[in-house]
Protein backbone atom coordinates (compact mmCIF):
# COMPACT_ATOMS: atom_id res chain seq x y z
CA UNK A 1 0.00 0.00 0.00
CA UNK A 2 1.28 3.35 -0.94
CA UNK A 3 -0.08 5.30 1.98
CA UNK A 4 -0.92 4.72 5.60
CA UNK A 5 -4.38 4.01 6.90
CA UNK A 6 -6.22 6.84 8.57
CA UNK A 7 -9.42 5.64 10.15
CA UNK A 8 -12.52 7.69 10.88
CA UNK A 9 -14.96 6.19 13.38
CA UNK A 10 -18.36 7.86 13.64
CA UNK A 11 -20.22 7.09 16.87
CA UNK A 12 -23.69 7.90 18.16
CA UNK A 13 -25.07 8.41 21.65
CA UNK A 14 -28.34 6.49 21.97
CA UNK A 15 -30.76 5.35 24.67
CA UNK A 16 -29.18 2.31 26.32
CA UNK A 17 -29.97 -0.93 24.48
CA UNK A 18 -31.46 -2.56 27.57
CA UNK A 19 -34.10 0.14 28.04
CA UNK A 20 -37.54 0.37 26.57
CA UNK A 21 -38.06 3.97 25.43
CA UNK A 22 -41.09 5.95 26.61
CA UNK A 23 -42.97 8.01 24.06
CA UNK A 24 -43.60 11.64 25.04
CA UNK A 25 -47.08 13.08 25.65
CA UNK A 26 -47.16 15.04 22.40
CA UNK A 27 -46.28 11.92 20.37
CA UNK A 28 -43.41 13.67 18.66
CA UNK A 29 -40.49 11.78 20.15
CA UNK A 30 -39.28 9.77 23.12
CA UNK A 31 -38.63 10.95 26.68
CA UNK A 32 -34.98 11.75 27.27
CA UNK A 33 -35.07 13.00 30.87
CA UNK A 34 -33.65 10.64 33.45
CA UNK A 35 -32.89 8.03 30.78
CA UNK A 36 -29.58 6.19 30.57
CA UNK A 37 -27.67 6.80 27.34
CA UNK A 38 -24.75 4.78 25.95
CA UNK A 39 -22.65 4.42 22.86
CA UNK A 40 -24.64 2.73 20.07
CA UNK A 41 -23.66 -0.97 20.38
CA UNK A 42 -22.66 -1.29 16.72
CA UNK A 43 -20.44 1.79 17.03
CA UNK A 44 -18.77 0.26 20.08
CA UNK A 45 -17.88 -2.67 17.82
CA UNK A 46 -16.58 -0.20 15.20
CA UNK A 47 -14.28 1.49 17.73
CA UNK A 48 -13.05 -1.88 18.93
CA UNK A 49 -12.34 -2.98 15.37
CA UNK A 50 -10.43 0.19 14.52
CA UNK A 51 -8.26 -0.30 17.61
CA UNK A 52 -7.78 -3.97 16.75
CA UNK A 53 -6.63 -2.99 13.25
CA UNK A 54 -3.96 -0.77 14.75
CA UNK A 55 -2.87 -3.48 17.16
CA UNK A 56 -2.52 -5.95 14.29
CA UNK A 57 -1.03 -3.50 11.79
CA UNK A 58 1.06 -1.08 13.83
CA UNK A 59 3.04 -0.06 10.78
CA UNK A 60 -0.06 0.59 8.70
CA UNK A 61 -2.60 2.40 10.85
CA UNK A 62 -1.52 5.97 11.36
CA UNK A 63 -4.49 7.61 13.05
CA UNK A 64 -7.94 6.94 14.49
CA UNK A 65 -10.30 9.88 14.71
CA UNK A 66 -13.71 9.53 16.38
CA UNK A 67 -16.61 11.83 15.52
CA UNK A 68 -19.98 12.17 17.15
CA UNK A 69 -22.89 14.36 16.12
CA UNK A 70 -25.20 15.11 19.01
CA UNK A 71 -25.75 17.09 22.20
CA UNK A 72 -22.95 18.23 24.55
CA UNK A 73 -23.42 15.01 26.50
CA UNK A 74 -22.20 12.99 23.54
CA UNK A 75 -18.71 13.92 24.79
CA UNK A 76 -19.10 10.89 27.07
CA UNK A 77 -19.20 8.45 24.15
CA UNK A 78 -16.20 10.17 22.59
CA UNK A 79 -14.28 9.78 25.88
CA UNK A 80 -15.09 6.07 25.74
CA UNK A 81 -13.71 5.89 22.20
CA UNK A 82 -10.56 7.77 23.25
CA UNK A 83 -10.12 5.44 26.23
CA UNK A 84 -10.36 2.46 23.90
CA UNK A 85 -7.62 3.79 21.68
CA UNK A 86 -8.84 6.55 19.36
CA UNK A 87 -6.21 9.30 19.10
CA UNK A 88 -8.36 12.35 18.57
CA UNK A 89 -12.04 13.21 18.51
CA UNK A 90 -14.59 15.79 17.49
CA UNK A 91 -18.06 16.51 18.75
CA UNK A 92 -20.34 18.25 16.31
CA UNK A 93 -22.62 19.92 18.83
CA UNK A 94 -26.12 20.07 17.39
CA UNK A 95 -27.90 20.43 20.74
CA UNK A 96 -31.06 18.37 21.04
CA UNK A 97 -31.65 18.44 17.29
CA UNK A 98 -32.14 15.07 15.59
CA UNK A 99 -30.01 14.92 12.48
CA UNK A 100 -31.16 12.79 9.56
CA UNK A 101 -28.75 10.25 7.99
CA UNK A 102 -28.33 12.33 4.80
CA UNK A 103 -27.03 15.30 6.80
CA UNK A 104 -24.95 13.03 9.04
CA UNK A 105 -23.26 11.59 5.99
CA UNK A 106 -22.57 15.08 4.60
CA UNK A 107 -20.98 16.07 7.93
CA UNK A 108 -18.91 12.88 7.95
CA UNK A 109 -17.78 13.54 4.39
CA UNK A 110 -16.39 16.87 5.55
CA UNK A 111 -14.42 15.07 8.27
CA UNK A 112 -13.11 12.47 5.86
CA UNK A 113 -11.74 15.33 3.77
CA UNK A 114 -10.39 17.28 6.73
CA UNK A 115 -8.71 14.29 8.39
CA UNK A 116 -7.53 12.74 5.15
CA UNK A 117 -9.25 9.49 6.17
CA UNK A 118 -9.12 6.54 3.79
CA UNK A 119 -11.11 4.08 5.88
CA UNK A 120 -14.39 4.72 7.68
CA UNK A 121 -15.55 2.07 10.15
CA UNK A 122 -19.02 2.57 11.59
CA UNK A 123 -21.99 0.69 13.01
CA UNK A 124 -24.45 -0.84 10.56
CA UNK A 125 -27.37 0.90 12.24
CA UNK A 126 -28.24 3.03 15.24
CA UNK A 127 -30.60 1.25 17.60
CA UNK A 128 -32.81 4.34 18.02
CA UNK A 129 -33.92 5.20 14.48
CA UNK A 130 -32.98 1.77 13.03
CA UNK A 131 -32.28 3.36 9.62
CA UNK A 132 -29.17 1.45 8.50
CA UNK A 133 -28.24 4.20 6.03
CA UNK A 134 -25.29 6.39 7.03
CA UNK A 135 -22.43 4.12 5.92
CA UNK A 136 -23.93 3.50 2.49
CA UNK A 137 -24.82 7.18 2.02
CA UNK A 138 -21.32 8.28 2.96
CA UNK A 139 -19.80 5.75 0.56
CA UNK A 140 -22.15 7.05 -2.14
CA UNK A 141 -21.22 10.69 -1.52
CA UNK A 142 -17.52 9.85 -1.58
CA UNK A 143 -17.77 7.38 -4.46
CA UNK A 144 -15.93 4.82 -2.32
CA UNK A 145 -16.35 1.07 -2.01
CA UNK A 146 -18.71 -0.07 0.70
CA UNK A 147 -18.94 -3.26 2.72
CA UNK A 148 -21.91 -3.38 5.07
CA UNK A 149 -22.70 -5.89 7.83
CA UNK A 150 -19.07 -6.88 8.26
CA UNK A 151 -18.49 -10.06 10.27
CA UNK A 152 -14.74 -10.26 9.52
CA UNK A 153 -12.26 -7.74 8.12
CA UNK A 154 -8.84 -8.70 6.81
CA UNK A 155 -6.32 -6.13 5.64
CA UNK A 156 -4.03 -7.81 3.13
CA UNK A 157 -0.34 -7.12 2.52
CA UNK A 158 -1.27 -5.83 -0.90
CA UNK A 159 -3.49 -3.20 0.71
CA UNK A 160 -6.65 -4.93 -0.40
CA UNK A 161 -9.28 -5.19 2.30
CA UNK A 162 -11.34 -8.35 2.38
CA UNK A 163 -14.66 -8.26 4.19
CA UNK A 164 -16.93 -11.13 5.11
CA UNK A 165 -20.48 -9.76 5.09
CA UNK A 166 -23.61 -11.17 6.63
CA UNK A 167 -26.32 -11.49 3.98
CA UNK A 168 -29.82 -12.96 4.03
CA UNK A 169 -29.01 -16.63 3.47
CA UNK A 170 -25.48 -16.80 4.89
CA UNK A 171 -22.27 -14.85 4.27
CA UNK A 172 -20.49 -13.40 1.27
CA UNK A 173 -16.95 -12.14 0.87
CA UNK A 174 -16.07 -8.98 -1.06
CA UNK A 175 -12.76 -7.21 -1.47
CA UNK A 176 -11.70 -3.72 -2.42
CA UNK A 177 -8.70 -1.46 -2.27
CA UNK A 178 -8.84 1.54 0.08
CA UNK A 179 -10.48 3.98 0.39
CA UNK A 180 -13.63 2.33 1.66
CA UNK A 181 -16.49 2.46 4.13
CA UNK A 182 -17.16 -0.60 6.30
CA UNK A 183 -20.17 -1.02 8.57
CA UNK A 184 -20.04 -3.46 11.45
CA UNK A 185 -22.34 -6.31 12.34
CA UNK A 186 -22.67 -7.76 15.83
CA UNK A 187 -20.41 -10.71 15.25
CA UNK A 188 -17.39 -8.73 14.11
CA UNK A 189 -15.90 -8.64 17.61
CA UNK A 190 -16.70 -8.38 21.31
CA UNK A 191 -16.00 -4.91 22.63
CA UNK A 192 -13.98 -4.87 25.83
CA UNK A 193 -14.84 -2.81 28.87
CA UNK A 194 -12.77 0.29 29.43
CA UNK A 195 -10.65 0.31 32.57
CA UNK A 196 -10.59 3.30 34.90
CA UNK A 197 -6.92 4.21 34.30
CA UNK A 198 -7.57 4.28 30.55
CA UNK A 199 -10.61 6.45 31.13
CA UNK A 200 -8.46 8.87 33.19
CA UNK A 201 -5.80 9.00 30.48
CA UNK A 202 -8.45 9.62 27.84
CA UNK A 203 -9.30 12.90 29.55
CA UNK A 204 -5.99 14.26 28.28
CA UNK A 205 -6.64 13.28 24.69
CA UNK A 206 -7.98 15.87 22.24
CA UNK A 207 -11.75 16.37 22.16
CA UNK A 208 -12.64 19.26 19.92
CA UNK A 209 -16.14 20.74 19.81
CA UNK A 210 -17.46 22.34 16.63
CA UNK A 211 -20.81 23.70 15.50
CA UNK A 212 -22.46 22.61 12.25
CA UNK A 213 -22.05 26.19 10.99
CA UNK A 214 -18.25 25.82 11.35
CA UNK A 215 -18.48 23.03 8.78
CA UNK A 216 -20.70 25.05 6.42
CA UNK A 217 -23.35 22.37 6.58
CA UNK A 218 -26.96 23.29 7.04
CA UNK A 219 -29.01 20.99 9.22
CA UNK A 220 -32.24 20.76 7.33
CA UNK A 221 -34.91 18.10 7.54
CA UNK A 222 -36.46 16.21 4.68
CA UNK A 223 -38.68 14.07 6.88
CA UNK A 224 -41.48 15.37 9.03
CA UNK A 225 -42.68 13.35 12.02
CA UNK A 226 -46.45 13.01 11.77
CA UNK A 227 -46.68 10.96 14.94
CA UNK A 228 -44.84 8.53 17.16
CA UNK A 229 -46.99 5.91 18.84
CA UNK A 230 -46.69 2.87 21.04
CA UNK A 231 -47.18 -0.32 19.03
CA UNK A 232 -50.67 -1.80 19.37
CA UNK A 233 -50.67 -3.99 22.48
CA UNK A 234 -51.18 -7.71 22.06
CA UNK A 235 -54.16 -9.36 23.66
CA UNK A 236 -53.28 -10.98 26.97
CA UNK A 237 -52.23 -14.58 26.52
CA UNK A 238 -53.07 -17.68 28.49
CA UNK A 239 -50.85 -20.06 30.39
CA UNK A 240 -51.41 -23.76 29.86
CA UNK A 241 -50.33 -26.59 32.15
CA UNK A 242 -49.23 -29.29 29.77
CA UNK A 243 -48.59 -30.25 26.16
CA UNK A 244 -52.15 -31.52 25.57
CA UNK A 245 -53.60 -28.21 26.66
CA UNK A 246 -51.07 -26.41 24.48
CA UNK A 247 -52.10 -28.36 21.39
CA UNK A 248 -55.82 -27.91 21.99
CA UNK A 249 -55.32 -24.17 22.61
CA UNK A 250 -53.41 -23.85 19.33
CA UNK A 251 -56.19 -25.66 17.51
CA UNK A 252 -58.72 -23.32 19.11
CA UNK A 253 -56.65 -20.35 17.85
CA UNK A 254 -56.52 -22.03 14.40
CA UNK A 255 -52.75 -21.87 14.56
CA UNK A 256 -52.45 -25.60 13.86
CA UNK B 1 -57.31 37.26 -5.05
CA UNK B 2 -57.83 34.28 -2.83
CA UNK B 3 -59.37 32.44 -5.75
CA UNK B 4 -56.44 33.19 -8.00
CA UNK B 5 -53.85 31.95 -5.55
CA UNK B 6 -55.83 28.78 -5.01
CA UNK B 7 -55.95 28.17 -8.71
CA UNK B 8 -52.25 28.84 -8.93
CA UNK B 9 -51.53 26.25 -6.26
CA UNK B 10 -53.84 23.78 -7.95
CA UNK B 11 -52.13 24.29 -11.25
CA UNK B 12 -48.67 23.84 -9.78
CA UNK B 13 -49.75 20.68 -8.03
CA UNK B 14 -51.18 19.04 -11.12
CA UNK B 15 -48.03 19.86 -13.04
CA UNK B 16 -45.94 18.32 -10.31
CA UNK B 17 -48.04 15.16 -10.45
CA UNK B 18 -47.60 14.99 -14.18
CA UNK B 19 -43.89 15.55 -14.00
CA UNK B 20 -43.27 12.91 -11.32
CA UNK B 21 -45.57 10.06 -11.75
CA UNK B 22 -43.94 6.65 -11.88
CA UNK B 23 -42.78 4.07 -9.39
CA UNK B 24 -39.60 2.15 -10.09
CA UNK B 25 -39.42 -1.15 -8.21
CA UNK B 26 -36.11 -3.00 -8.06
CA UNK B 27 -36.96 -6.70 -7.70
CA UNK B 28 -34.46 -9.31 -6.59
CA UNK B 29 -34.29 -12.56 -8.52
CA UNK B 30 -33.05 -15.98 -7.58
CA UNK B 31 -32.94 -18.16 -10.68
CA UNK B 32 -36.22 -17.76 -12.54
CA UNK B 33 -37.99 -16.67 -9.36
CA UNK B 34 -38.57 -13.35 -7.67
CA UNK B 35 -37.67 -13.43 -3.98
CA UNK B 36 -40.64 -13.45 -1.55
CA UNK B 37 -39.50 -10.15 -0.01
CA UNK B 38 -39.51 -8.51 -3.45
CA UNK B 39 -43.07 -9.72 -4.05
CA UNK B 40 -44.06 -8.06 -0.78
CA UNK B 41 -42.26 -4.88 -1.80
CA UNK B 42 -44.32 -4.90 -4.98
CA UNK B 43 -47.51 -4.92 -2.92
CA UNK B 44 -46.28 -1.79 -1.13
CA UNK B 45 -45.43 -0.26 -4.51
CA UNK B 46 -49.00 -0.84 -5.69
CA UNK B 47 -50.29 1.04 -2.64
CA UNK B 48 -48.35 4.11 -3.81
CA UNK B 49 -50.87 4.09 -6.70
CA UNK B 50 -48.69 5.06 -9.60
CA UNK B 51 -47.76 3.03 -12.68
CA UNK B 52 -45.02 0.57 -11.74
CA UNK B 53 -41.94 -0.24 -13.77
CA UNK B 54 -40.11 -3.32 -12.50
CA UNK B 55 -36.33 -3.41 -12.74
CA UNK B 56 -34.56 -6.78 -12.94
CA UNK B 57 -30.79 -7.08 -12.87
CA UNK B 58 -28.15 -9.70 -13.43
CA UNK B 59 -27.84 -12.96 -15.38
CA UNK B 60 -31.12 -14.32 -13.94
CA UNK B 61 -33.06 -11.23 -14.97
CA UNK B 62 -34.07 -12.34 -18.45
CA UNK B 63 -35.19 -15.73 -17.15
CA UNK B 64 -37.37 -14.18 -14.46
CA UNK B 65 -38.76 -11.36 -16.61
CA UNK B 66 -41.73 -13.23 -18.18
CA UNK B 67 -43.16 -14.19 -14.80
CA UNK B 68 -42.69 -10.62 -13.53
CA UNK B 69 -44.47 -9.26 -16.61
CA UNK B 70 -47.54 -11.25 -15.57
CA UNK B 71 -47.68 -9.86 -12.07
CA UNK B 72 -50.51 -7.57 -11.14
CA UNK B 73 -49.81 -3.86 -11.33
CA UNK B 74 -46.69 -3.99 -13.50
CA UNK B 75 -46.76 -1.64 -16.47
CA UNK B 76 -43.33 -2.41 -17.85
CA UNK B 77 -40.37 -4.63 -17.07
CA UNK B 78 -36.84 -3.35 -17.58
CA UNK B 79 -34.10 -5.94 -17.79
CA UNK B 80 -30.35 -5.53 -17.60
CA UNK B 81 -28.62 -8.89 -17.62
CA UNK B 82 -24.94 -7.92 -17.62
CA UNK B 83 -22.79 -10.11 -15.36
CA UNK B 84 -21.62 -7.02 -13.48
CA UNK B 85 -25.00 -7.01 -11.67
CA UNK B 86 -24.85 -10.68 -10.72
CA UNK B 87 -24.19 -10.18 -7.00
CA UNK B 88 -26.02 -6.86 -6.69
CA UNK B 89 -22.90 -4.97 -5.61
CA UNK B 90 -24.28 -1.58 -4.51
CA UNK B 91 -21.34 0.11 -6.25
CA UNK B 92 -22.72 -1.29 -9.53
CA UNK B 93 -26.46 -1.19 -8.87
CA UNK B 94 -26.71 2.31 -7.36
CA UNK B 95 -25.36 4.16 -10.47
CA UNK B 96 -27.92 2.35 -12.65
CA UNK B 97 -30.75 3.24 -10.26
CA UNK B 98 -29.54 6.85 -10.10
CA UNK B 99 -29.41 7.10 -13.86
CA UNK B 100 -32.97 5.74 -14.26
CA UNK B 101 -34.36 8.06 -11.59
CA UNK B 102 -32.60 11.04 -13.16
CA UNK B 103 -34.42 10.26 -16.41
CA UNK B 104 -31.24 9.51 -18.33
CA UNK B 105 -32.81 6.46 -19.94
CA UNK B 106 -35.53 6.76 -22.58
CA UNK B 107 -37.32 3.65 -21.32
CA UNK B 108 -38.51 5.34 -18.15
CA UNK B 109 -39.16 8.99 -17.31
CA UNK B 110 -40.70 10.83 -14.42
CA UNK B 111 -39.78 8.48 -11.59
CA UNK B 112 -41.17 9.88 -8.37
CA UNK B 113 -41.01 6.76 -6.19
CA UNK B 114 -38.42 4.06 -5.82
CA UNK B 115 -39.18 0.87 -3.93
CA UNK B 116 -37.02 -2.10 -2.96
CA UNK B 117 -37.31 -4.86 -0.36
CA UNK B 118 -35.53 -4.18 2.94
CA UNK B 119 -33.34 -7.24 2.27
CA UNK B 120 -29.54 -7.26 2.57
CA UNK B 121 -29.49 -6.12 -1.09
CA UNK B 122 -32.07 -3.35 -0.68
CA UNK B 123 -30.40 -2.01 2.45
CA UNK B 124 -27.08 -1.87 0.64
CA UNK B 125 -28.31 -0.14 -2.49
CA UNK B 126 -30.99 2.35 -1.51
CA UNK B 127 -29.03 4.72 0.78
CA UNK B 128 -26.08 4.80 -1.63
CA UNK B 129 -28.31 5.79 -4.56
CA UNK B 130 -30.33 8.22 -2.41
CA UNK B 131 -27.25 10.10 -1.22
CA UNK B 132 -26.12 10.65 -4.79
CA UNK B 133 -29.60 11.95 -5.63
CA UNK B 134 -29.62 14.08 -2.46
CA UNK B 135 -32.67 12.27 -1.10
CA UNK B 136 -33.34 11.10 2.46
CA UNK B 137 -34.67 7.52 2.09
CA UNK B 138 -37.20 5.89 4.41
CA UNK B 139 -36.13 2.47 5.70
CA UNK B 140 -38.19 -0.59 6.39
CA UNK B 141 -41.71 0.74 5.88
CA UNK B 142 -44.62 -1.29 7.25
CA UNK B 143 -47.51 0.79 5.89
CA UNK B 144 -48.19 3.17 3.02
CA UNK B 145 -50.44 6.06 4.11
CA UNK B 146 -50.08 8.05 0.88
CA UNK B 147 -47.32 8.43 -1.73
CA UNK B 148 -45.33 10.66 0.64
CA UNK B 149 -46.33 9.32 4.05
CA UNK B 150 -45.25 6.01 5.53
CA UNK B 151 -45.20 4.09 8.78
CA UNK B 152 -42.02 2.48 10.05
CA UNK B 153 -40.99 0.99 13.40
CA UNK B 154 -38.12 2.58 15.33
CA UNK B 155 -36.43 1.77 18.68
CA UNK B 156 -36.49 -1.97 17.98
CA UNK B 157 -40.20 -1.84 17.25
CA UNK B 158 -41.03 -0.08 20.52
CA UNK B 159 -42.16 3.06 18.72
CA UNK B 160 -44.18 3.30 15.52
CA UNK B 161 -43.25 6.35 13.50
CA UNK B 162 -45.46 7.95 10.87
CA UNK B 163 -43.27 10.08 8.67
CA UNK B 164 -43.91 12.37 5.72
CA UNK B 165 -41.18 13.18 3.27
CA UNK B 166 -40.70 16.54 1.58
CA UNK B 167 -38.27 15.11 -0.98
CA UNK B 168 -39.42 15.24 -4.60
CA UNK B 169 -38.30 11.67 -5.09
CA UNK B 170 -39.48 9.20 -2.50
CA UNK B 171 -37.19 6.25 -1.82
CA UNK B 172 -38.35 3.49 0.48
CA UNK B 173 -37.30 0.02 1.48
CA UNK B 174 -40.14 -2.31 2.43
CA UNK B 175 -40.37 -4.72 5.34
CA UNK B 176 -41.43 -7.98 3.72
CA UNK B 177 -43.34 -9.36 6.68
CA UNK B 178 -45.64 -6.32 6.72
CA UNK B 179 -47.09 -6.79 3.22
CA UNK B 180 -48.57 -9.87 1.52
CA UNK B 181 -46.87 -11.09 -1.65
CA UNK B 182 -48.21 -9.84 -4.98
CA UNK B 183 -49.95 -12.65 -6.87
CA UNK B 184 -49.75 -13.40 -10.55
CA UNK B 185 -52.70 -12.07 -12.52
CA UNK B 186 -54.25 -13.73 -15.51
CA UNK B 187 -54.42 -11.95 -18.84
CA UNK B 188 -52.02 -9.73 -20.66
CA UNK B 189 -48.36 -9.44 -19.77
CA UNK B 190 -46.48 -6.16 -19.49
CA UNK B 191 -43.83 -5.41 -22.14
CA UNK B 192 -40.25 -6.43 -21.38
CA UNK B 193 -37.48 -4.12 -22.52
CA UNK B 194 -33.73 -4.50 -22.33
CA UNK B 195 -31.77 -1.49 -21.08
CA UNK B 196 -28.09 -0.70 -21.28
CA UNK B 197 -25.80 -1.13 -18.28
CA UNK B 198 -24.43 2.00 -16.63
CA UNK B 199 -20.70 2.39 -16.16
CA UNK B 200 -19.43 2.82 -12.64
CA UNK B 201 -15.98 3.16 -11.16
CA UNK B 202 -16.62 0.16 -8.94
CA UNK B 203 -13.41 -1.20 -7.44
CA UNK B 204 -15.14 -3.76 -5.26
CA UNK B 205 -15.04 -7.36 -6.35
CA UNK B 206 -17.19 -10.21 -5.21
CA UNK B 207 -15.09 -13.10 -3.94
CA UNK B 208 -17.36 -15.86 -2.69
CA UNK B 209 -20.44 -16.75 -0.74
CA UNK B 210 -21.47 -19.44 1.63
CA UNK B 211 -25.19 -19.95 1.75
CA UNK B 212 -26.77 -22.11 4.36
CA UNK B 213 -28.24 -25.22 2.86
CA UNK B 214 -31.52 -26.28 4.36
CA UNK B 215 -34.44 -28.53 3.57
CA UNK B 216 -36.62 -26.26 5.73
CA UNK B 217 -38.76 -23.38 4.42
CA UNK B 218 -37.12 -19.95 4.18
CA UNK B 219 -37.20 -18.19 7.55
CA UNK B 220 -38.39 -14.84 6.16
CA UNK B 221 -41.47 -16.22 4.45
CA UNK B 222 -42.34 -19.31 6.51
CA UNK B 223 -45.87 -19.63 7.93
CA UNK B 224 -44.60 -21.39 11.04
CA UNK B 225 -41.29 -20.77 12.81
CA UNK B 226 -39.77 -22.82 15.60
CA UNK B 227 -37.11 -20.80 17.36
CA UNK B 228 -34.56 -21.79 19.96
CA UNK B 229 -32.52 -19.89 22.55
CA UNK B 230 -29.65 -20.39 24.94
CA UNK B 231 -31.58 -22.79 27.15
CA UNK B 232 -31.11 -25.49 24.51
CA UNK B 233 -27.57 -25.73 25.91
CA UNK B 234 -25.63 -26.75 22.79
CA UNK B 235 -25.79 -27.41 19.06
CA UNK B 236 -26.63 -31.10 19.52
CA UNK B 237 -29.71 -30.35 21.61
CA UNK B 238 -30.68 -27.46 19.32
CA UNK B 239 -30.66 -29.75 16.30
CA UNK B 240 -32.06 -32.89 17.92
CA UNK B 241 -34.98 -31.08 19.58
CA UNK B 242 -35.91 -28.42 17.01
CA UNK B 243 -35.40 -30.31 13.76
CA UNK B 244 -38.05 -33.03 14.33
CA UNK B 245 -40.57 -30.46 15.60
CA UNK B 246 -39.94 -28.15 12.63
CA UNK B 247 -40.19 -31.05 10.19
CA UNK B 248 -43.49 -32.15 11.68
CA UNK B 249 -44.92 -28.63 11.44
CA UNK B 250 -43.37 -27.80 8.06
CA UNK B 251 -41.73 -24.93 9.90
CA UNK B 252 -38.58 -22.88 9.44
CA UNK B 253 -36.03 -22.78 12.24
CA UNK B 254 -35.03 -19.53 13.92
CA UNK B 255 -32.83 -18.59 16.86
CA UNK B 256 -32.06 -15.93 19.41
CA UNK B 257 -28.77 -14.06 19.30
CA UNK B 258 -27.52 -16.06 22.28
CA UNK B 259 -28.04 -19.32 20.41
CA UNK B 260 -26.24 -17.97 17.34
CA UNK B 261 -23.35 -16.54 19.35
CA UNK B 262 -22.89 -19.84 21.14
CA UNK B 263 -22.69 -21.60 17.80
CA UNK B 264 -25.91 -23.64 17.99
CA UNK B 265 -26.81 -22.60 14.44
CA UNK B 266 -25.96 -20.33 11.51
CA UNK B 267 -26.03 -16.51 11.82
CA UNK B 268 -28.63 -16.22 9.11
CA UNK B 269 -31.20 -17.85 11.40
CA UNK B 270 -31.08 -15.03 13.94
CA UNK B 271 -34.44 -13.41 14.61
CA UNK B 272 -34.40 -9.88 16.03
CA UNK B 273 -33.65 -6.20 15.57
CA UNK B 274 -30.34 -7.01 13.91
CA UNK B 275 -31.31 -10.29 12.34
CA UNK B 276 -34.43 -11.29 10.44
CA UNK B 277 -37.69 -9.53 11.15
CA UNK B 278 -40.51 -11.98 10.62
CA UNK B 279 -44.24 -12.23 11.18
CA UNK B 280 -45.32 -15.86 10.68
CA UNK B 281 -48.77 -17.21 11.55
CA UNK B 282 -47.25 -19.22 14.39
CA UNK B 283 -44.00 -18.55 16.27
CA UNK B 284 -42.86 -21.04 18.87
CA UNK B 285 -40.16 -19.64 21.15
CA UNK B 286 -38.31 -22.40 22.94
CA UNK B 287 -35.93 -21.51 25.73
CA UNK B 288 -35.86 -17.85 24.69
CA UNK B 289 -36.14 -15.27 27.48
CA UNK B 290 -37.44 -12.47 25.24
CA UNK B 291 -34.97 -9.55 25.28
CA UNK B 292 -36.34 -6.46 23.47
CA UNK B 293 -33.90 -7.00 20.60
CA UNK B 294 -35.37 -10.45 20.01
CA UNK B 295 -38.99 -9.30 20.38
CA UNK B 296 -38.32 -6.65 17.70
CA UNK B 297 -37.93 -9.46 15.20
CA UNK B 298 -41.04 -11.53 15.94
CA UNK B 299 -43.65 -9.65 17.93
CA UNK B 300 -45.90 -9.14 14.91
CA UNK B 301 -46.36 -12.90 14.58
CA UNK B 302 -50.06 -13.86 14.60
CA UNK B 303 -49.81 -16.44 17.39
CA UNK B 304 -46.83 -16.64 19.73
CA UNK B 305 -46.13 -19.69 21.88
CA UNK B 306 -43.51 -19.58 24.62
CA UNK B 307 -41.98 -22.62 26.27
CA UNK B 308 -39.64 -21.68 29.10
CA UNK B 309 -38.84 -22.93 32.57
CA UNK B 310 -38.71 -19.44 34.06
CA UNK B 311 -42.22 -18.10 34.52
CA UNK B 312 -40.80 -14.59 34.97
CA UNK B 313 -39.33 -14.51 31.45
CA UNK B 314 -40.42 -11.42 29.49
CA UNK B 315 -41.39 -13.67 26.56
CA UNK B 316 -44.53 -14.68 28.50
CA UNK B 317 -45.72 -11.05 28.44
CA UNK B 318 -46.25 -11.18 24.69
CA UNK B 319 -47.02 -14.88 24.26
CA UNK B 320 -50.57 -15.90 23.35
CA UNK B 321 -49.98 -19.30 24.85
CA UNK B 322 -47.35 -19.98 27.48
CA UNK B 323 -46.14 -23.20 28.99
CA UNK B 324 -43.76 -23.19 31.95
CA UNK B 325 -41.59 -26.26 32.18
CA UNK B 326 -38.56 -28.19 31.07
CA UNK B 327 -38.13 -27.87 27.31
CA UNK B 328 -36.12 -31.11 27.19
CA UNK B 329 -39.27 -33.06 28.06
CA UNK B 330 -41.90 -30.71 26.60
CA UNK B 331 -40.48 -30.42 23.07
CA UNK B 332 -40.19 -34.20 22.40
CA UNK B 333 -43.68 -34.71 23.83
CA UNK B 334 -45.07 -31.92 21.64
CA UNK B 335 -43.36 -33.36 18.55
CA UNK B 336 -44.77 -36.79 19.39
CA UNK B 337 -48.35 -35.60 19.89
CA UNK B 338 -48.65 -33.37 16.83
Amino acid sequence: MSSKIKILVPIKRVIDAALKPRINKTHTGVESKGVKYSINPFDDIAVEEACKMRKNHKDLVEAIHAVSIGPGKAKEVLRTALAKGADTSTLVDVGEEEVEPLVVSKILKSFVEREGSNLVVLGKQAIDDDSNQVGQMLAGLLGWSQATNAAKITIGKDGIVEVEREIDGGVEVVKAPLPMVISTDLRLNEPKFVTLPKMMKAKKKPLEVVKPADLNIEISKRLETVSLEEPAPRKAGVMVNNVDELISKLKELKAL
Amino acid sequence: MFGISRRAIGHGFSRAVHRYSHTLALLETSGSKITPSSLSALTAAKQIKKPITALLLGPDAAVAAPSVAELEGIEKVLVQSDARYEHYLPEQVAPLVVSLIKGENDKIKDVSSFVVAASAMGKGVIPRAAAVLDVQPISDITKVIDPNTFVRPTYAGNAILTVKTTDKIVMTSVRGSAFPATEAKSGSAAPIEEIAPVDSDCKTTWVSEQLMKSDKPDLSSAKIVVSGGRALKDKEHFDSLLNPLATKLGAAIGASRAAVDDGYCDNSLQVGQTGKIIAPDLYIAIGISGAIQHLAGMKDSKVIVAINKDEESPIFKIADVGLVGDLFTIVPELTEKL
